[in-house]
């Protein structure tokens, strides 16, 4: 990271305690549950499959794909490049068109204010669009909290709101759950909170969609307040963006009197022609859709039409901190379209849950801990706390999410590059090294020359012994007895290519 | 041709058939094989576990030992990977912009093995035969990391007496991932479990890939359900001849 004059030096993160954006346990813990469950293994595979060929197939239709992820790429890095600029002259467009503008520094504060606006209004219930934003800052429970009733309208939303479990999707938060699964869901909770389901609810998804209909509509035409996050933001306009595809989120931003928009702040576009390369980019790499069937956008407020208060809520909670970081900025340039989880195959076999984050999935690993700080701890922590640290090793770094990136954000790299990090923060935290870094250490004396690198080698020949018999290694001491769990090694071979070569040709 | 092998440290130490293979395959050809005997490892390891600071003298090394050759080939995508994407970035992030430009310029004139018969010696037919049936997987790095494409499969294709079978969801990584097989055995070996399933669907006698590395963690767990099925580096299968088979 480099400093400047005027930055300052200590940027808050993500203040603990408060929202969703670390779990209770380092990723390997929480993967150890998630692989068990077959279940679970089941619904994600055909899930996560299906999406990717839907979004293959549509992204090979458009010939200057590759052009659109670049200029993507290049108006997220201007963007971030003038974001204060940007940011301000948004809040200035959105005054102008008779909104109002909060700054929220951290989750704490944009939950205050929402509540605080929400009670202004007179309500005590909101409808809420489907929003990344304000599940990070645990916004529902915040509201309850205060006594206020928020509902999900989003489909997969309310599955995962009812059954009171937590998104393992960006896009389909409830992509660990089966129809089957759903249905019991919808049997059990619906009642109690609106409209109960006919008891003779089947598991047909038609049935299904059309129970979770009937529930909402009641939910649309009775509540005062929406509460929306933003695909995008213009600041020339003013303008705010949500795509959606199933009109739930056209209801809550055109129904209610008052729309609070929730929006990280590095949401932020200059310009409205920008829009026309992100409305490109967002469907196809998400829901695999040419386009989504709802795009809304809105500018202030118009009399007579729609929200007669519109309240836009800028939320940093950490976003800034992640400005300051040369590499690990470009984590801000996503889209939260999700393309990256589809395809990843950790997460595909572990689910979103075992990220303990709303943002699962490769950009989850490079967000999430870059959002709360890297601590340097092993996760250990009270109530989790560090467990983000254990994020970034959560990848074979085989590149498949860099591959189908929209904005064409280098995961690996900054999966690389946060690992690092750690490494650092780590040795700042404790002067004992770890087992792994006495390690790294001695490999690296070893190797740097080609006498002692030598004289190692010969040192393996001792696994010689082992296997002996059987000519393979199945098993050994730890750290090395986690491969030998499900992998054996070969016998080291009794002479190395460099003693062959000297045999040979020296 | 005057060509450097870089054999890369864990096929010198564990597999050095692989190193063996690429220098007769290279002979056969008709090229110069140099194995300067300075080189150790490329540090991808330190690097992607978070050592940076230890693998700065490794990098250091690498470059200064294959600076002088106008080519340098290794039997292997990762390292390669490595010394392209890797070396001069973490010399820039010691602040040795020296290294960096040295390093940028060794990684100029390395060549993953199936990029270098196909690129540089324009070469698809090496005279191979290896009457087996094969299904080829794809290592990540040689895929998404150096684009490699379908160049070792258009090499297999010509080798005589081949089954080349087609692997399902090829494209899927193994679960190796350097220390990410250690600090995430169990999810790597769910990984494992599915390329070993699509690899035994295919019949195949031998599952060959361009990494030594991707094919101990396919092949450890093959050995350990003794599945029958090996696995051969795509060098030894390419050096295999009739008269001096692999």
């Amino acid at each position: 990271m480099s400093t400047f004059l005027g930055m300052p030096s200590d940027i808050p993160h993500a203040p603990a305690g408060v929202g969703h954006l670390h779990g209770r346990e380092p990723f390997p813990a929480a993967a150890h549950r998630a692989l068990a469950d077959g279940q679970l293994r089941r619904n994600l595979a055909a899930a996560t499959a299906t999406i990717r060929a839907k979004r293959a197939a549509v992204v090979a239709e458009v010939p200057d794909w590759e052009e659109l992820r670049a200029a993507g790429s290049a108006i997220k890095t201007a963007s971030m490049a003038r974001l204060p600029e940007l940011l301000e002259q948004l809040a200035d467009a959105v005054t102008a068109r008779g909104g109002r503008v909060h700054w929220a520094r951290d989750a704490v504060e944009a939950n205050a204010i929402v509540a605080t606006l929400v009670r202004a209004a007179g309500a005590d219930e909101v409808v809420k669009v489907k929003s990344m934003a304000t599940q990070e800052i645990g916004l529902n429970e915040a509201l309850q909290a205060a006594g206020i009733a928020a509902w999900e309208t989003d489909l997969a939303e309310l599955i995962v709101q009812l059954g009171r479990d937590s998104p393992s999707h960006i896009l389909v938060p409830a992509i660990h759950r089966n129809r089957a699964e759903i249905r019991e869901i919808f049997l059990r909770e619906m009642g109690a909170v609106g409209r109960a389901p006919d008891p003779g609810l089947t598991d047909d998804p038609t049935a299904l969609a059309e129970a979770a209909r009937l529930h909402l509509r009641r939910k649309f035409l009775t509540a005062a307040v929406a509460v929306s996050g933003a695909n995008f933001a213009v600041a020339e306009t003013g303008t705010l963006a949500v795509v959606e595809s199933e009109g739930n989120g056209r209801m809550c931003l055109t129904l209610p009197r008052t729309l609070i928009t929730v929006m990280g702040i590095e949401k932020v576009l200059p310009t409205w022609r920008d829009l026309e390369v992100f409305l490109q980019l967002l469907p196809r790499s998400s829901t695999g859709e040419r386009m989504n069937p709802y795009t809304s956008m809105w500018t202030g407020v118009t009399p007579g039409d729609g929200p007669q208060e519109f309240h836009l809520v800028l939320l940093d909670n950490g976003r800034s901190a992640v400005l300051a970081d040369e590499v690990g900025r470009a984590a801000l340039h996503c889209i939260r379209c999700s393309a990256c989880l589809n395809v990843c195959p950790v997460y595909e076999r572990t689910g979103g849950h075992a990220y303990g984050s709303v943002y699962p999935g490769p950009i989850g690993a490079i967000l999430s801990p870059q959002l709360t700080g890297i601590t340097g701890s092993d996760g250990d922590g009270p109530a989790g706390t560090g467990s983000n640290d254990s994020l970034p090793y959560a990848s074979s770094l085989c590149g498949a999410c860099y591959d189908v990136c929209p904005v064409k954000i280098d995961i690996p790299s900054i999966l690389v590059h946060l690992r690092a990090q750690h490494v650092d923060a780590r040795r700042t935290r404790s002067r004992l090294p770890s087992p792994e870094a006495v390690l790294m250490a001695a490999t690296s004396w070893a190797m740097t020359d080609p006498r002692r690198w030598s004289a190692a080698q010969r040192g393996s020949r001792l696994g010689r012994l082992l296997g002996r018999r059987s000519g393979r290694i199945s098993t050994l001491p730890p750290p090395l007895s986690a491969w030998t769990s499900s992998r054996d090694l070969p016998r080291p071979p009794p002479e190395t290519f460099r003693q062959w070569w000297r045999r040979e040709r020296g | 041709m005057r060509v450097a092998l870089f054999v890369t440290c864990l096929a010198d130490t564990l597999f050095p058939s692989v190193g063996v293979a690429t220098v007769r395959l290279l002979e056969r050809l008709g090229h110069e094989v140099v194995f300067p005997a300075g080189q150790t490892c490329c540090g991808q390891m330190h690097v992607n576990t978070g050592y940076q600071r230890e693998a700065l003298p490794l990098i250091r090394r690498h470059v200064s030992v294959f600076g002088p050759y106008d080519a340098v080939v290794a039997p292997s995508g990762s390292c390669v990977g490595s010394v392209r994407h890797q070396h001069a970035m973490v010399a820039r992030h010691a602040g040795d912009e020296d290294l960096a430009a040295a390093a940028a310029a060794v990684a100029a004139r390395t060549y993953e093995l199936s990029e270098f018969l196909i690129d540089v010696l324009g070469v698809e037919d090496v005279g191979a035969a290896y009457p087996h049936r094969v299904t080829y997987h794809p290592t990540c790095h040689s895929l998404r990391l150096l684009h490699v494409g379908d160049k070792p499969l258009r090499l297999l294709r010509q080798v005589r007496g081949i089954d080349l079978v087609e692997l399902p969801a090829a494209e899927q990584c193994c679960g190796f991932g350097g220390t990410f097989a250690l600090k995430n055995t169990e999810t790597s070996t769910a990984m494992l479990a599915d390329k070993m399933r699509h690899v035994l669907s295919t019949g195949a006698e031998v599952c060959t890939a361009g990494d030594s590395s991707c094919l101990m963690h396919i092949g450890g767990g093959l050995s350990r359900l003794r599945a029958g099925t090996r696995t051969v580096h795509l060098a030894e299968v390419l050096a295999s001849t009739a008269g001096d088979p692999r």
